[in-house]
């Protein structure tokens, strides 16, 4: 097997036998970067003298016994995440030459164990996209057809696992940008439960629904990967302080009685019927390792969609006064400070983040704020409590991830509101607040990887690590790989 | 409520942003079909429902009120688009 091709535990095996160097596996990283990036896209950063110091000092590390699961394992990170010293844009213009003063925790965390940077991933514009066509550096393309979008918003952070240009990576998820891209490339994707990893220096778009977490080959990287990035942070206070699991430890007890709910609002006409066939073929796997199966309903789903797009959009606009050209960020000049503001923000934003600000800036206005914004956060009780009622009958709930595969570059961007329809499967679990993971369960005619999803009870990701990984050793879609 | 152009122009000054003409028409058009999908909402009677802000229900997070080192002024104006000496420069602001 070459370096390229390996899991976090198969290349930690390596490293740690002293089989193979950090350096070596980082340069075959690098070089497979080089090769098949003008195809696929996948940063905006590529890191390689970072890479290669972390690399080495990662080899020290280990010859003198110290081998972490991540130490010396080469990673990528979506442009989201503050790096101290390295350029991040967010995908966006008005921070085309931001260079952050200090580093995100949950990346923090993962150089505690001696992970190795390789660069920083392309994503839409402030994270505001479903098919990573809002970046203002290009767009990222599927590895498995370039002619395809990655999904969005973590689509570099995708893309480049499954184009092998990095071990595994980290994104984040606000109403599916991690599962969603996950599910078009092929690869594992989990949004933990809020409050489960830290978003201090994570670039805010909606703060009531943001969350980090990784993206992988197989369930067991994203195990090592969240048991990595988890835990309390005395820098965000939304991160809970509850104590992490040993997730790895989760994984081998296998599904036998394990309740799994069909919600029956996921399964609606009008699904992709190779999503249909997949998630046939996946209840029955399922059905043949010992789980049981309960139909139920969350009568809300129908208005996820809707009460997402004024919380975010709300939320989003909010948080996004920030950029005004003051203290970070481009600056245009203009006579006077208003005329400051307001061309340096016409001028640094894209369209899309534009469109989400004025929605949420509308929804927030005097007159509309009860009936927009007020009646959106009401109804996310409604779907919450869908959530909660449902998971009295049962431990897991299974569903696609989106309703269907990945659609064609410049598909969908002339039509905000069908593209924002792409994320129906995914966005209940962000306003209700609770944990779930894409991950592979098949490929279209096309020859498209389509995911399923499988939701958790709020802080009950080690049952979803679980229930995936008796998939995972049931089926082989997760050893494919993308013909690139 | 139909979202004209002027609707645009409005709510653009309140978010301190600044449309071409076609943008302007352009979101009138793409704001209007949003929000005429939004509307579905009302569909739903939510009297008496609390209002959600955040899933995780959480109580304030104190810590220890001390002194600790900061991030510095030299770090902390590095990306500041003007500086002079230990301020962020901006346009006059009082005339």
């Amino acid at each position: 097997m070459t370096i390229i091709d390996m899991t976090i535990h198969e290349l930690h095996t390596e490293l740690k036998e002293k089989r193979i160097s950090s350096v070596e596996a980082t340069t075959a990283m690098l070089e497979r970067i080089t090769a098949v990036e003008p195809q696929v896209g996948s940063f905006i950063t590529v890191t390689p003298d970072q890479a290669l110091a972390d690399a080495t000092a990662a080899d020290r590390r280990i010859a003198a016994g110290d081998c972490r699961p991540l130490t010396g394992i080469p990673l990528a990170i979506k442009d989201i995440f503050l790096t101290e010293g390295i350029r991040t844009t967010c995908g966006s213009r008005i921070l085309e030459n931001f260079i952050p003063p200090y580093s995100a925790t949950s990346w923090e965390k993962l150089r505690d164990q001696g992970a190795v940077l390789l660069g920083k991933l392309n994503q839409d514009e402030f994270a505001m996209g479903s098919s990573n066509e809002s970046s203002a550096y290009g767009n990222t393309r599927n590895p498995w057809d370039t002619s395809c979008i990655p999904g969005g918003s973590s689509g570099g952070s995708a893309a480049a696992v499954a184009a092998r240009q990095a071990i595994a990576t980290l994104g984040t998820d606000t109403g599916g940008s991690i599962r969603q891209p996950a599910s078009h490339c092929g690869c594992v994707g989990l949004k933990p439960t809020y409050g489960r990893v830290s978003r201090y220096g994570v670039i805010a778009y909606a703060s009531s629904l943001d969350q980090v977490g990784p993206l992988t080959r197989d369930v067991t990287d994203c195990a090592l990967m969240l048991g990595a990035i988890a835990g309390h942070d005395n820098k965000d206070s939304t991160s809970v302080d509850t104590p992490v699991p040993e997730y790895s430890a989760a994984l081998t007890q296998g599904v036998k009685g394990l309740k799994i709910g069909l919600p029956k609002e996921y399964f609606i006409e009008g699904l992709d019927p190779d999503v249909q066939k997949a998630m046939d073929a996946a209840i029955d796997t399922y059905r043949r390792l010992g789980a049981e199966f309960v139909e139920i309903s969350l009568p809300n789903t129908d208005y996820a969609v809707a009460t997402y797009y004024l919380i975010a959009t709300a939320e989003a606009s909010s948080n996004l006064a920030r950029y005004d050209g003051v203290r970070f960020g481009h600056r245009a000049e203009a006579d006077g400070l208003l005329g400051m503001y307001t061309r340096s923000r016409s001028e640094g934003f894209g369209s899309e983040v534009k469109r989400r600000i004025m929605l949420g800036t509308y929804a927030l206005s005097s007159g509309y704020y009860d009936a927009y914004y007020v009646k959106a956060q009401k109804v996310r009780t409604l779907i919450m409590n869908d959530f909660v009622r449902a998971f009295a009958d049962v431990d897991v709930m299974l569903t696609p991830v989106a309703p269907t595969p990945a659609f064609k570059i410049s598909e969908k961007i002339n039509d905000p509101l069908q593209m924002y329809l792409s994320d129906i499967f995914t966005i209940p679990v962000n306003l209700a607040g609770t944990c779930a993971m894409s991950l592979p369960a098949g490929f279209s005619a096309a020859g498209l990887p389509v995911g399923l999803q499988l939701i958790g009870k709020p802080f009950g990701e080690e049952t979803i690590l679980r229930a995936g990984y008796a998939f995972e050793q049931a089926t082989e879609w997760h050893t494919r790989n993308a013909p690139l | 409520m139909k979202i004209t152009v002027a609707v645009v122009e409005h709510v653009a000054r309140l978010a301190r942003l600044e449309l071409t003409p076609e943008e302007k028409e352009l979101f009138a058009g793409q704001m209007d079909a949003i929000l005429g999908y939004v509307e579905k909402l009302k569909e739903l009677d939510t009297d008496g429902i609390i209002p959600t802000s955040h899933a995780v229900p959480m109580e304030n997070a104190f810590r220890e009120d001390a002194v600790r080192p900061s991030i510095g002024l030299d770090k902390a104006l590095a990306n500041a688009p003007a500086r002079s000496g230990s301020f962020f420069v901006v346009p006059k602001v009082i005339e």
